[in-house]
């Protein structure tokens, strides 16, 4: 695959079909561990980790799993991986570990991974299963900790721990409980609905002035 | 008797799993367009999660504790769900023609609704013993079942209701569960 068609594949999954906020794949993660942005970024990275592995190794065996019984080799494959970021993280970030809680087994059944593994890794060659992995991880860790960082500062005034709103603001605590998560993606969704109409536009009339 | 009363009502409205867990929001937000298909889903849902809670209790006293396989948790518990699901499809199809049109459609994707995941990893974290664990699951899906068909009520007016065109689809969905959630909210008080 040429290096133009590599980069093709990293911004798509970055931008233009964002998992989180283009595709709405892996909505139960991008709610829960949501409330602070450096939760949000561990939460992402963690995903991003697996989804390289689990399409490296989906990519590399796909011609020898035979059609019908590769959904359960694709979730052994996931699972795998998912252990041993858990088992990683629980050794060297007993922290992220913690706060992350029940998440961490349950990236197994992101929607993203599957999707994934399915639609790109069973079809392409390694190497640009791995981009595919690399750069559908980091747009969920970039709408990850988007989301996140929304709801620290106006949910508790901090961002990655640190105060940066002024002492007599009052954080709007709703925003951090699980209603917020909610009230804020949708928000968040709003916001990227309204870009995104408004980039189609410029392009139709641009399309139309060519013509 | 007075604790499983406590679980149920902590799963069902305290700790409802899509409101305040967000556990099981895929198909919370794309199988909630009816209320008939939604409450399906939750009919299956209720039917895997019981199961799987029994299964998985039975796997990790049985299997991964004896042999100090508890890292295995996740591969196994995925698994036995997998599987779950399988068996459950292939004998519907066998026994009830009727119940599996109903329900079958929806089967396959209980396999990632990370929910059963999810109860499956939540009672062997809280220690849940046998029928602890198996009411624990019940009562989650049932609060899950509840959530969607309240929810696909909802949305089943908003369809017919003129809403601005960037809030129409899941920005529009997303905020009214977020409405819901709050309402969920006021049985913070029932379990201490």
């Amino acid at each position: 695959m040429s290096k133009q068609k590599l980069s093709t594949v990293f911004m798509n999954g970055l931008i233009t079909e964002n998992p989180t906020l283009r595709l709405l794949l892996g909505m139960c993660p991008t709610l829960a561990v949501s409330t602070a942005a450096s939760n949000g970024v561990g939460m992402g990275l963690a995903t991003t980790v697996v989804l390289i592995f689990s399409n490296l190794t989906i990519s590399a065996i796909r011609n020898i799993i035979p059609e019908k019984v590769r959904i359960p080799a694709f979730v052994v494959a996931i699972a795998t991986f998912v252990t041993i970021v858990d088992l990683l993280l629980k050794a060297f970030i007993p922290v992220l570990s913690k706060s992350l809680g029940i998440y961490i087994p349950l990236i197994v059944v992101n929607c993203i991974i599957f999707a994934r593994a399915e639609s790109f890794a069973f079809k392409n060659p390694p190497l640009a299963s791995m981009v595919d992995g690399l750069s559908m991880g980091l747009g969920f860790t970039l709408a990850l900790t988007i989301l996140s960082s929304m709801r620290e500062i106006i949910g508790n005034g901090t961002l990655f721990g640190a105060q940066i709103m002024p002492a007599s603001y009052v954080p709007m605590t709703l925003v951090v409980r699980p209603s917020g998560g909610f009230l804020m993606l949708g928000i968040l969704l709003l916001l990227v609905n309204a870009v995104a109409g408004m980039f189609e536009k410029r392009k139709l009339a641009k399309a139309e002035e060519e013509n | 008797m007075n604790s499983l009363m406590m679980i149920v009502i902590g799963s069902v409205l305290v700790n409802n799993f899509v409101m305040s867990q967000f556990l099981g929001i895929c198909p919370f937000l794309g199988v909630s367009k009816r209320t008939d298909t939604a409450l399906g889903m939750g009919m299956a849902v209720t039917f895997v999660m019981g199961t799987a809670s029994l299964l998985t209790y039975l796997v990790e006293t049985f299997l991964l504790i004896p042999l100090n396989l508890e890292y295995m948790q996740t591969i196994a518990f995925i698994l036995v769900i997998a599987v779950l699901v399988q068996i459950v499809e292939m004998v519907l199809k066998k026994i009830s023609r009727s119940l599996y049109m109903a329900l079958g459609v929806y089967l396959p994707l209980i396999t990632t609704n990370c929910a059963v995941l999810g109860v499956a990893v939540l009672n062997s974290r809280e220690g849940y013993n046998l029928i602890e664990s198996v009411v624990n699951g019940v009562s989650a899906a049932l609060g899950f079942t509840l959530a969607i068909v309240i929810f696909a009520g909802i949305r089943e007016r908003l369809a017919s209701s003129n809403m601005p065109k960037w809030m129409d689809g899941f920005p529009g969905a997303l905020i009214t569960a977020g409405l819901m959630s709050i309402a969920f909210q006021g049985f913070a008080g029932l379990v201490h």
